[in-house]
């Protein structure tokens, strides 16, 4: 399986601008385990090379009148790598790869407050990688399915998939190849078709409300 | 490989800002604002600005500012309410509902089995 990292662009001049007319942003996030296949599949479907970034965030206190005073407090910093989709004239679809690991889920509201919602990338040869950001994604109420990326290992079958990760019998749990566009594509069709079906009925929306 | 702001002396960020290390809670921009200047750089103008005001030429979004400028999210969002309050740059904000627009969901399903 080949392993995708995000890439530092040198020259400006190779960024493909959008639109003039595009004015709604909006998020979706692939969360997995380190070498889930986050990057490679945000590569698949993206039409820019994915970029990186990084927020940090302090934990307690602000650390603006005393630099000095930055010793005692406790810095969060987490890299992401997003890619981007132009949908229409005026929306744009931007997809983050986001490691689940457990310092990144302080910063979850202020990078992702209004996503659209969650895939939970697995790698089913370390299924337990998973259970934290789901159980995280749960926890804020935000929309999420579930897609194997096939790594050639041992085969599960969807059963026991969902009895290992505990899911939601209503939560899509899809197997996927994330080096393939169509495939990467097929996944956030199911998403999105998942958080409409959400919408659609009031009382699983009452359970799963966008943070 | 150099990640944004991490490998930087601390200093430079503070620099940056006038000493601000984080956007307040009543900051505008979410990661998906799309950002468009209003104005051309002028001479003297701190770099950073500069190098917002050319990169949002066309509509450009938060973090991709923030990727291009090798800077922080926070510090980038500090930079763009500065040059949101001088009225250099327009922001053209997600959208965002307690519950997603249905119509907005039909046009990203659209778009995605268009790719």
């Amino acid at each position: 399986m080949d392993s995708a990292t995000s890439e530092t662009r040198p020259a400006a001049e190779t960024r493909t601008p959008l639109g003039a007319s595009a004015d709604n942003g909006l998020k979706i996030v692939v969360v997995g385990g380190f070498g889930a296949g986050k990057t490679t599949m945000v590569r698949s479907v993206s039409e820019i090379r994915p970029l990186n970034t990084e927020e940090t965030m302090t934990q307690a206190g602000e650390a603006v009148d005393d630099i000095s005073g930055v010793r005692g407090k406790t810095a969060t910093t987490v890299a992401f790598d997003f890619g981007r989709i132009t949908l229409d004239s005026r929306n744009v679809l931007y997809l983050f790869g986001a490691p689940g690991q457990e310092r990144f889920w302080f910063l979850w509201d202020r990078l992702f407050s209004g996503t659209l919602g969650a895939v939970v990338l697995v790698d089913t040869r370390r299924i337990d990688d998973s259970w934290y950001a789901i159980d995280r994604l749960e926890k804020h109420g935000t929309p999420f399915i579930v897609a194997c990326n096939d790594f050639g290992g041992p085969t599960f079958t969807p059963q026991q998939i969902r009895e290992a990760l505990d899911l939601d019998p209503h939560v899509p749990l899809v197997n996927c190849d994330a080096r393939s566009r169509e495939s990467s594509k097929i996944v956030l069709i199911t998403l999105v078709e998942h958080i409409r079906s959400l919408y659609a009925d009031p009382a699983r929306a009452s359970r799963q409300e966008l943070v | 490989m150099s990640r944004p702001g991490r490998d930087d002396a601390p200093d430079r960020l503070y620099t940056l800002t006038g000493g601000r290390s984080r956007s307040g809670p009543d900051n505008p921009f979410d990661l998906v604002t799309l950002v468009v200047a209003e104005c051309d750089p002028v001479p003297g103008m701190q770099s950073e600005h500069t190098a917002i005001l050319r990169l949002t030429e066309r509509p450009t979004a938060v973090v991709e500012i923030a990727a291009e400028l090798k800077l922080p999210v926070s510090i980038t969002r500090i930079l763009l309410s500065d040059l949101l309050a001088a009225g250099r740059v327009s922001a053209r904000h997600p959208r965002k509902a307690a519950v997603p627009d249905p119509d907005i969901l039909e046009q990203v399903l659209v778009g995605l089995r268009n790719l």
